[in-house]
């Protein structure tokens, strides 16, 4: 139990976002209504997305500088999990969109840049799928993933700062600008953050020894 | 005289326009506060609560599964 206390954290926090996040007065914006409450649940995906993406690329730059194949895991596995929650904020986006834009997608720079980020991960595992011998696949699957945390930052981070977009916080703007000013939506927003990350940390190391078990069984049998 | 009705006029036209241009301004965004007022909300609230509880005891139990495995593989 005592090396679990950040899993309890996450459930604690989650659970207090679910709770709070619904019961706790949101200002009243025109558009967005009470949808203002999807910044809650919407955008920690996407916070979630990136520190697992950064794992995956931080394991794949450990793995060409020492070749184990433990760290090959961890990048391939923390990949996965990084695209669950990015599949996740991209369906949770679509919908909230739907119902303040009035569309299900729309031709945005910071949409677009969410999609093909998404695209570049998945060629990450056609590109796994395609190598057979183990070394090689996992050498060229982590330099691979360099590019694609490149051009996640490039197309999440940057390219929307530079055009205007529908989406808050871009055309130059780096903040959440009005929503993250009023305090009480921030008392909630932090702890949903920290507790969608470590909830999704979780489910990575849940997948990572269940994948060093697979391993261990093919070998030992 | 006339001047003194046509400023009036003139005064309460404005008063009143402004006390229009004002109720405008605070019509604020429509809220879901009918559904805070009945206390509806905490259904979605409760129900949100236990699809994320049955998500959890799903991760607890694979979590100690895991482990299980884990330990066996070890001694095997």
């Amino acid at each position: 139990m005592k090396k679990n206390w950040w899993k309890v954290i996450a459930v604690l926090f989650i659970f207090y976002t679910i709770i709070a996040g619904f019961l706790i007065k949101v200002p009243a914006q025109p558009i967005l209504h009470e949808t203002i409450r999807n910044l809650y649940f919407h955008v920690p995906m996407w916070f979630a997305m990136m520190t697992i993406l950064f794992v995956s690329v931080w394991y794949s730059v450990k793995y060409l500088n020492k070749s184990t194949i433990e760290n090959d895991i961890l990048a391939t596995q923390a990949a996965q999990t990084g695209m669950l929650a990015g599949l996740l904020g991209i369906i949770t986006g679509s919908i909230w969109a739907k119902f303040t834009w009035g569309a299900w997608w729309v031709s945005d720079t910071k949409l677009n840049g969410a999609a093909i980020t998404l695209l570049i991960y998945l060629a990450y595992f056609v590109l796994r799928g395609s190598i057979d011998e183990e070394q090689k696949r996992a050498r060229i699957a982590a330099v691979y993933n360099i590019f694609a945390f490149v051009m996640l930052i490039v197309f999440l981070m940057i390219l929307p700062r530079m055009n205007d977009s529908l989406h808050p916080g871009n055309g130059g703007n780096p903040g959440f600008n009005k929503y993250d000013l009023d305090s009480n939506m921030r008392m909630v927003f932090y702890p949903a953050v920290i507790g969608w990350i470590l909830l999704m940390v979780w489910i990575f190391t849940l997948k990572v020894r269940l994948e060093k078990i697979k391993r261990k069984l093919l070998y030992n049998d | 005289m006339i001047n003194k009705i046509k400023k009036t006029l003139l005064l309460l036209v404005v008063l009143f326009s402004s006390a229009s241009a004002f109720a405008q301004d605070t019509q604020s965004p429509e809220m879901a506060s009918g559904l805070y007022q009945s206390g509806k909300i905490y259904v979605v609230v409760v129900v949100l609560g236990v699809i994320f509880a049955g998500i959890l005891t799903y991760l607890i139990l694979l979590d100690r599964k895991i482990i299980k495995m884990e330990k066996e593989l070890n001694n095997k």
